[in-house]
């Protein structure tokens, strides 16, 4: 069963003549362990796309099912609770919060959530560890390097038992090699058995994932196919 | 690709032997490119021709043979890598020329074309980014061959994201023709 399930979603803004149609009739299933990029142009729907995912938005029609449950059918605490324990964003701005440390910002959803402090923050920890942040944890996020917020956000998205993961520009305006190690952790996020979606227009980061979907105007209007072997690629590479 | 002076660069850290020299060459360059014996054997005959190299062993056809760097094929090395390869021109780039011509062919629809080379080449990505997650990390040379190839393949889908975008400004709002004289450009950069 797929975690991510969008079907038939279509999102407008404004009415009549000033109504504006963000997506259209998208239909997407993430399953458990896969990592799905989304690439389009701006302003072709991609981050509405994942609001909608993440429940951060409501369709105008269709519906998001989330490991099988539809968000419709869910009350505004359940989608808060659903916010709190399954889902982990990643925006492009990081969004830690400044007044917090590292491993203060990862244990604040697990907090927020009813656990006590000391099990939050231990489990916090070990997220930290596990991303090789330790050492960083008592830092400020303005002691930290872009790179370094980044996978703190990471850490943040995926602390707890969050199995579905959004990222938006998750490599905004780092470096080539930091952008790469942001896409490791997600990945590596997935075969833990997480599902993730990452919205991007940029190349490098959407060939880390499992398949690629194209987004123009609202609609998909493309996907990558299956991929060949290394080998394969070994072998089709130009002789000197 | 330039086996000569990579052959050359090997040499520059001491004598080797020729089926040394293939397998340095291959491991050098990530395993991507292979390289035959025979295609070895032809490239130092032309650099001890040109005096760039010398072999150490004076029985010609032994295969185990060593060669050593010249200072002559030193300077000629050192030439090399601080000269920039010619980019000055455009290359006649097939992509290029096809996502132009698409533009008039009136039945075709150009954002559909530039959609069918985008999705080979953000698929060709995935591939070379497969590689790297697999083995680069513990391989540096292949990382480095991976990323080239990467940001190559890149600068491509940067390309077509471009031109797809531009030709929609342009459908949304067509300029009218322009009325003055025709003057044709050469795209060249001064050298």
């Amino acid at each position: 069963m797929s975690l991510i399930e969008l079907r038939g979603i279509s999102k407008s803004y404004g009415e009549k003549e000033t109504e504006v149609h963000a997506i259209q009739g998208i239909s997407l299933s993430v399953d458990r362990g896969a990592l799905v990029a989304v690439m389009g142009p701006s302003g072709s729907g991609k981050s509405t796309l994942l609001t909608i995912a993440g429940s951060l938005e409501e369709p105008t029609s269709g519906e998001v099912l989330i490991d099988g449950a539809a968000l419709s059918k869910m009350s505004r605490n359940d989608k808060a609770r659903l916010r709190r324990r399954t889902i982990g964003y990643v925006f492009q701005d990081f969004n830690l919060l400044a007044g917090l440390t590292a491993l203060e910002n990862v244990a604040l959803p697990l907090e927020l959530d009813g656990l006590p402090a000391k099990r939050a923050q231990a489990t916090a920890m070990a997220v930290l560890e596990e991303l090789g942040l330790v050492d960083r944890a008592s830092h400020y996020p303005d002691q930290l390097s872009g790179g370094e917020r980044q996978r703190v956000s990471i850490a943040r998205a995926v602390v707890g038992e969050r199995h579905v993961l959004l990222a938006d520009e998750p490599s905004g305006a780092l470096d080539s090699l930091n952008g790469e190690a942001v896409m490791r952790m997600i990945l590596a996020a997935c075969k833990r058995g997480a599902a993730a979606i990452v919205v991007t227009h940029d190349a490098n980061l959407a060939s880390w994932a499992d398949r690629v979907v194209f987004l123009r105007d609202g609609c998909v209007v493309d996907q990558t196919g299956p991929p060949p072997s290394p080998e394969q690629l070994i072998e089709s590479a130009p002789r000197p | 690709m330039s086996v000569r002076h990579a052959l050359l660069a090997l040499l520059s850290a001491g004598p080797k032997y020729g089926f040394q020299l293939r397998q340095e060459f291959e491991a050098g360059t990530g395993d991507v490119w292979p390289l035959n014996v025979g295609q070895v054997y032809s490239t130092l005959q032309r650099l001890e021709h040109a005096g760039d190299i010398e072999s150490e062993d004076s029985a010609a056809d032994s295969p185990q043979k060593s060669f050593r760097i010249t200072d002559a094929g030193r300077s000629e090395l050192d030439h090399w890598l601080n000269t920039p390869p010619d980019m000055t021109s455009p290359p006649r780039d097939e992509l290029v020329i096809k996502i132009l011509s698409a533009l008039h062919v009136p039945e075709v629809d150009v954002h559909f074309v530039i959609q069918v080379h985008r999705r080979y080449v953000v698929e060709l990505m995935q591939q070379w980014t497969r590689l790297k997650e697999d083995e680069a990390e513990f391989d540096l040379t292949l990382a480095l061959v991976v990323d080239a190839e990467l940001f190559r393949l890149e600068s491509v889908v940067r390309w077509l994201d471009s031109a797809d975008g531009r030709l929609q400004r342009a459908a949304a709002s067509p300029l009218e023709p322009s009325t003055a004289p025709v003057i044709r450009r050469r795209l060249a950069v001064r050298r």
